[in-house]
């Protein structure tokens, strides 16, 4: 059984630690769907966001292994408790003619954004979880997609759990 | 004081009490070596080549439980020495690498001699560091130490860019290393103890398998007075050799791939079985889906990813060997459980039943020099006292099997990433640590070719190392996997164009003995190492034909062994000719 996995970590803001993780992951051959990584308001310490997916013993040496590196200070895989993740992505889709109007309705639907507008395209703006995002992309008219950029997975606790030092 | 970047680090490594610096000079290192010149409590030793220094720091590293310490310049000379470091990060042993590097303001132009050290070194270390600052050059030094000998050891790499060399900054040391990422486990959770204690009483075939983290841990004294309390059978990994005295009539010999017949089949029979500081890698279970098939497995480990990683474990048990099994035996002796005598009784008959086969035994020949009989003289001639160091080949396993080594630390080798060239510098920083021991180079005649310039380096340092080359003339352990899966196509495994040893030897100011007759062998061993103050270079013109048994194929389980010793399938030289 292969399960997704949101694994987040709290890591020192040292060059070299982003490599570090990535370099953890190609080396042993654990896959990663997405990684993003932000500094905190604590400016020693940067966040990460890592989904990946494996069977249960994979997940664990995951985790342990990542325990193992020295940059990283704490990690909790969110995906074991209530947790919130959230995607944004931007996506730029022909707008043009009747078009335009259904766009602007799917939109509407997904609670998403047309955050700047040509007079062929729009440029969407849309958060969620993946599944809401991909849902999203499902329902756009085939071939009316130009480009969309996705920024990786973030997630929180749920609740008055939180990572910190 | 204001002092230099190169004159803290060399205050660095004399307050942390480092004897030797094993390295190799060049132009970003220039200052460094400027500063070790003006000083005394270091002392530098001069190798002929980076993986030199890396191995000469891993056996004094290994043989004394003490980081080694290496210093080299950038480019070529860190990139030489990444086999080193990796061999040391595969079997855990503390390293701390110093590489030079370019000027800061260089760094990412392709500057002359310029790598990226910390780039290239990141996946075989435990931790590195680019020192960015003169003023960060003391803590981080002091973190490098801390981090290479504490929890599970590992080689730390410490690059440092010229230009930091020679700024200068108030030199302050500190007393200890604060790391809010990095604490690692001592004593084990005494509930997981409890419970694996419990399971150790119930057993009626119990099985131990320890490895490398006893050495590592100095836990071979409560390991073995733990065992002798049970009275349960124990095995050792290739690195666990002397962890339990090998004489003892409890140990039941190496296990794995060239395991004795007696400790793969306890492994295989086992109801119960206690793994401490051993990693369970695929030389050691062979076939997983195979491995320990009747097994309840309790696994101590001082690295958590240790556990679970390749076999499931009912009992996982975090933290250091030597403290773990010092808690384990009070938990033993104020248990009203004892062991179970009865059962206890039939598995050691089963187990005698095993050991009677006497699978080490080999042909012995009055006219050829069998590699067996020369290990079983250097065991006996040297009271199994020695130092000995391997590389990696067969001779290396007849060594495991017929050296018989009663102490930790005493037997140095490549377990982990298997390295040719190991062999012969590994005893330099063993002899320098061991300045009046005997210590013994194990080789072959490929093996020692590579890394062969460091004779050199034992002329200028008078280093009394006997070296043992078992000179089959072939790659003996690719031919013998050749022969068994390979139908006999000896691809490139042929030594052709071997020097003289004893020539060479010569010629760089050493003694050298060709043997070729079994007769000669126990004469030659006796006077050489009666030779108290130089180094000997033994020649042994070994049978061809030799393999090393037991043999379990990769892949198989412990159960299906190669078992009767026949001689290899083989061209001779003469057949060659
Ligand atoms: C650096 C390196 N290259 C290649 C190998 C693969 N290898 C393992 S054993 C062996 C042959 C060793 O031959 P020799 O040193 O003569 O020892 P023998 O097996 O004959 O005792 C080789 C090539 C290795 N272990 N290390």
């Amino acid at each position: 059984m292969s399960d997704r996995h949101i694994i987040s970590i709290l890591l020192e803001n040292e060059a070299g630690a982003l490599s570090r993780v990535a370099g953890l992951f190609s080396a042993r051959g654990y896959n990663i769907q997405s990684l993003t990584v932000a500094p905190t308001e604590d400016e020693t310490l940067s966040r990460m966001t890592i989904v990946t997916s494996g069977s249960e013993r994979v997940i664990e040496q995951i985790t342990k292994q990542l325990n193992k590196l020295v940059d990283v200070v704490r990690l909790v895989d969110l995906t074991e408790g209530p947790h919130i993740e959230r995607e944004m992505m931007l996506i730029k889709v022909r707008a043009e003619g009747s078009l335009r109007d259904e766009v602007k309705r799917l939109v509407d639907i997904f609670r998403g954004r047309v955050i700047d507008v040509t007079d062929a395209f729009y440029t969407i703006e849309v958060t969620g979880t993946g599944t809401k995002l991909d849902a999203y992309l499902e329902t756009l008219p085939t071939g009316s997609i130009m480009e969309t950029v996705r920024s990786g997975v973030s997630g929180i606790a749920r609740g008055e759990k939180g990572l910190q030092v | 004081m204001e002092l230099t970047g190169a004159d803290i680090f060399v205050r660095c490594l004399a307050e942390e009490g480092v004897e030797y610096l094993f390295g190799y000079p060049g132009g970003a290192a220039l200052h460094l070596y400027d500063a070790l010149y003006t000083q005394d409590k270091v002392q530098h030793i001069l190798v002929r080549h980076e993986q030199g220094a890396t191995h000469a720091a891993d056996g004094y590293a290994r043989s004394t439980g003490r980081p080694g310490v290496v210093l080299v310049t950038s480019g070529p000379g860190a990139t030489n020495t990444v086999t080193g470091i990796a061999t040391a990060h595969m079997d855990s042993i503390p390293l701390v690498v110093f590489t030079a590097q370019v000027a800061s303001a260089l760094i990412g132009d392709d500057a002359f001699q310029e790598v990226d050290s910390v780039g290239i070194t990141r996946p075989c270390v435990k931790h590195n560091f680019l020192v960015r600052d003169v003023r960060d050059l003391a803590v981080t030094i002091k973190k490098a130490f801390y981090i290479a000998t504490t929890g599970r050891p590992g080689p730390v790499v410490v690059d440092i860019p010229k230009d930091i060399t020679a700024h200068k900054t108030e030199y302050f040391y500190p007393e200890t290393a604060v790391i809010r990422s990095y604490s690692p486990v001592k004593k084990g959770h005494q509930t997981q103890i409890k419970k694996g204690v419990e399971l150790l009483l119930s057993a009626k075939r119990p099985m131990i398998y320890t490895g490398g983290g006893i050495v590592l841990g100095e836990a071979s004294a409560s390991l073995t007075a733990f065992v002798r309390e049970l009275g349960y059978p124990i095995t050792n990994t290739l690195m666990g050799l002397g962890s339990y005295p090998a004489t003892d009539s409890l140990f039941l010999g190496m296990l794995g791939m060239h395991g004795t017949y007696e400790a793969n089949m306890a492994m295989h029979e086992c109801d119960v079985l206690l793994a401490v500081g051993a990693r369970f890698d695929d030389r050691i279970t062979g076939d997983l889906a195979q491995f320990c098939p009747h097994a309840r497995i309790v696994h101590v480990d001082v690295d958590p990813s240790s556990i679970g990683k390749t076999v499931p474990v009912e009992v996982p048990i975090v933290g250091d060997a030597d403290t773990v099994l010092q808690d384990m035996m009070k938990r033993v002796k104020a248990s009203d459980t004892k062991p179970d005598s009865h059962a206890l009784k039939s598995w050691w008959q089963q187990i005698e039943q095993w050991r009677g086969l006497k699978c080490l035994t080999y042909q012995k020949s009055d006219e050829l020099i069998k590699p067996q009989y020369v290990l079983e003289h250097l065991y006996e001639l040297t009271g199994g006292d020695a130092y000995v160091t391997s590389d990696v080949g067969q001779h290396q396993m007849w060594t495991a099997q017929y050296y018989k080594f009663e102490q930790p630390r005493r037997w140095i080798n490549s377990g982990g990433l298997g390295t040719m060239g190991f062999g012969l510098p590994a005893a330099m920083g063993v002899q320098f640590a061991h300045p009046n021991d005997t210590v013994v180079c194990v080789t072959g005649e490929a093996s020692i070719q590579m890394c062969i310039q460091e004779l050199s380096t034992c002329k200028q340092y008078a280093l009394p190392i006997k070296v043992v080359n078992l000179n089959n003339r072939y790659m003996g352990m690719v031919r013998q996997w050749q022969e068994f899966f390979y139908e006999k196509r000896y691809s490139h495994s042929y030594m052709e164009a071997l020097p003289d040893f004893t020539l060479l030897a010569e010629s760089y100011g050493h003694v050298g003995f060709k043997i070729t007759k079994p007769s000669d062998v126990e004469g030659v061993l006796k006077e050489a190492l009666g030779m108290k103050d130089r180094l000997v270079f033994m020649d042994f013109i070994t049978d061809q034909k030799e393999n090393v048994y037991p043999m379990v194929g990769a892949g198989k389980g412990h159960h299906e062994m190669h078992l009767a010793p026949c001689n290899a399938v083989v061209p001779t030289d003469r057949e060659l000719a």
